[in-house]
């Protein structure tokens, strides 16, 4: 799901032939980033809350930092903003290191968790806030604002104060504010966190969209990996102050690195075992007594017995009443439990092994006349590319 | 409806009623009345067994002559206008004081801010007068300021702060003092700490941040604490007959000299009166700045 960008196809066949180009700066070797972060620590007393981070960021990117709070993704915005200062390592905008300069003289802006924005203002005011105090000549300062209030659709709203609004108008104004002085870079700490779901929703395209139009570097910070997802052009998973994995949200989701992405990253069926390996890319993983082992491919083959995770996610699992002829892995067991989602169904299956595996079905018929039932005994079964095996 | 609302209500209004309308309505009373050497000290009283002819001639004897009397003699103009002149510098000496101290609470760890806001309140736990009367001993001739001042080498001779209008100030502001840090620590403890990172996010330095953020949402805080300190000042005796001197005038030690010594209690009355009239503009001030407030909060 990564996104790209349009760029012009050649002048003759303008029409409608537009090519679809790969965003990935990442890749280039030549490209410079916008941030980099150098063997960061950074430490609050006794506990570390960043460990020798380092970390690339460049421009135009969507970037996400995600984790479960406590994970030190928001110290990791703080130090971007200037809040906080490292206590070992460096960072860098633009090749600059930033740890001298104080957060009112950074080309980066943030958005507020909490949105702060100035209950005593009117919208307007609010977004004139940071121009005001920049060198922008005064004539300048109601064509900038204006033009915010457009990018955000606030323009009924400009002479209301902040209480007199929405939640996802408030919102709104935050982002306008953060992005009227042009920054840089744009920080979002949780930006749609206070929203409800359908308006959340909403918001991300928004937001997208927002940060195309303008070109921004923008890093957000979520907890949610679903909005993560997204919008990101990358997400960084964090745990206890370190990177876990830097991917794209395809290959976060596809291809994770180690058990924790992979359980932390949507629903995942997680099976432990033992590898050998069979022939060229496939491996053989021994999981229970008396039960076949299950076949997998994985590009680095580990050594024969090797402690694994074997991960597969519920919708590469295939659920069949009769056993299925061609498919490289097959168990049978009986349906536990069934969790209703409306578009899909997870079930829940036992094995004899005592092991739960899920399972998901897109509910093409009704509910009445589905065709799987609690107790049911029935077939899971998977090809041996839909799995990964996990060894950290 | 029901019953135990309109019992509710009821409670509040009966309680300003008795309290409150009823008194206001004998001093007004009184005010116009003619004094008159008998007990109570003034005339017409209304005597009930004359009938409906006694009620009007009773009705008939009042009349604004002790208003008149009021701007006859420029010690009452004069005593309003220095009152007010006290109250107005008292508050904004007490707004000096008590915004750094409400300011400090605030940015205080907030395990120690119910221990501050204790030794704000813990004055109040000892009588008013023997505070006062403390100051006096504080601040005469003799008194721990002089001599300490004395012993530092600061000055060479006493300084006479006692019975002067400095001792007012000095009064005032120390009586008052809560009054201005609690509302304006009540303003500034709720603020939204992200709100200062937003401003210096956004290119303030951290003093103008102070100033475009920090002192306007205080700012409801620092209009009812200055009401609160101004209401009670201008009509302040006890601070003034004590502290202050001969040259002190001030509208509530009239009032109370009016009443005791002269035993005038219709002129009394009419100062009280016109004491109240100029209150009330104040106390609307307030209640409109409270209704404001109320508001910006939903």
């Amino acid at each position: 799901m990564w996104r790209g960008v349009f760029v012009h196809a050649d002048g003759a066949t303008m029409t409608q032939q537009q090519k679809k180009t790969v965003f990935e700066p990442w890749d280039e070797p030549n490209e410079q980033p916008i941030i980099q972060f150098k063997n960061v620590t950074k430490r609050f007393g006794s506990f570390t809350a960043i460990e020798d981070l380092t970390l690339d960021i460049y421009r135009k990117e969507f970037f996400a930092l995600l984790g479960p709070s406590g994970c030190g993704k928001t110290t990791l915005m703080r130090m971007l903003a200037g809040f906080e200062t490292p206590t070992e390592g460096s960072i860098l905008l633009d090749n600059k290191d930033i740890a001298a300069v104080p957060p009112n003289k950074r080309a980066v802006n943030m958005m507020f968790q909490s949105y702060a924005l100035f209950p005593h203002l009117t919208v307007f005011e609010n977004i004139a806030f940071g121009l005001r105090r920049s060198n922008m000549p005064k004539a300048d300062i109601p064509g900038r604002v204006e033009e915010m209030l457009r990018l955000t659709q606030l323009m009924p709203f400009a002479k209301r104060k902040p209480h007199q609004i929405s939640g996802g108008q408030r919102q709104r104004v935050a982002l306008a504010r953060s992005l009227a002085k042009a920054p840089k870079l744009l920080l979002l700490d949780e930006p749609l966190g206070a929203l409800d779901k359908k308006l959340r929703n909403d918001t991300q395209f928004e937001l997208m969209d927002i940060q195309e139009k303008t070109g921004t570097t923008f890093v957000i910070v979520t907890h949610d990996q679903e909005e993560a997802m997204t919008v990101a052009s990358r997400v960084a998973v964090m745990d206890q102050g370190r990177i876990v994995q830097v991917s794209t949200p395809d290959r976060i989701y596809e291809s994770p690195n180690s058990v924790y992405v992979a359980d932390f990253i949507g629903d995942i069926n997680l099976i432990k075992g033992k590898a050998y390996h069979v022939a060229g890319e496939q491996s053989e993983i021994h999981w229970a007594e008396g039960q076949a082992p299950i076949l997998a491919t994985s590009a680095t083959p580990c050594p024969d017995g090797a402690d694994v995770t074997f991960a597969i996610r519920p919708e590469k699992v295939a659920i069949s009443a009769e056993r299925p002829e061609d498919m490289a892995n097959a168990v049978s067991g009986k349906i536990l439990d069934i969790a209703y989602l409306g578009n899909i169904s997870t079930y829940h299956v036992e094995l004899p092994s005592g092991d739960i595996v899920k399972a998901q079905a897109t509910n093409t018929r009704r509910v009445a006349r589905r065709r799987f039932t609690w107790e049911d005994e029935v077939w899971l079964s998977w090809t041996d590319t839909a799995g990964l095996i996990l060894t950290t | 409806m029901d019953l135990r609302r309109k019992f509710l209500i009821f409670v509040p209004y009966a309680w300003l009623l008795v309290l409150f309308l009823i008194p206001f309505g004998i001093v007004l009373k009184i005010s116009l009345s003619d004094t008159a050497l008998a007990i109570p000290p003034y005339t017409p009283k209304l005597d009930w067994s004359d009938g409906w002819s006694g009620i009007i001639s009773y009705f008939s004897q009042l009349d604004f002559e002790n208003y008149v009397f009021l701007t006859e003699d420029s010690l009452y103009y004069v005593a309003y206008l220095s009152s007010l002149k006290i109250a107005t510098i008292s508050t904004i000496a007490t707004l000096i004081v008590g915004y750094p101290i409400a300011y400090a609470m605030a940015k205080s760890p907030s395990h120690l801010r119910p221990t501050l806001m204790m030794l704000v309140i813990l004055p109040f736990w000892t009588s008013f007068l023997i505070r006062v009367y403390a100051w006096m001993g504080i601040l005469s001739q003799e008194g721990l300021l002089n001599q300490f001042l004395l012993w530092i080498g600061l000055i060479a001779t006493p300084l006479t702060i006692l019975n002067t209008n400095w001792a007012v100030y000095i009064g005032i502001v120390y009586t008052y003092l809560p009054f201005m840090i609690l509302p304006i620590y009540a303003a500034l403890e709720k603020m939204d700490g992200s709100l200062m990172e937003a401003a210096e996010d956004l290119g303030c330095s951290a003093i103008s941040a102070f100033w475009l953020v920090t002192v306007p949402l205080s700012k409801p805080g620092v209009i009812a604490g200055s009401f609160l300190v101004f209401i009670p000042a201008l009509g302040e005796f006890v601070i003034p007959s004590l502290l202050g001197g001969s040259k002190t005038i001030m509208i509530g030690k009239v009032l109370w000299e009016e009443f005791f010594s002269n035993r005038d209690w219709p002129v009394a009355s009419a100062v009280a009166v016109i004491l109240l009239v100029l209150l009330i503009i104040p106390i609307m001030l307030f209640q409109r700045n409270e209704r404001k407030q109320r508001e910006m909060e939903q």
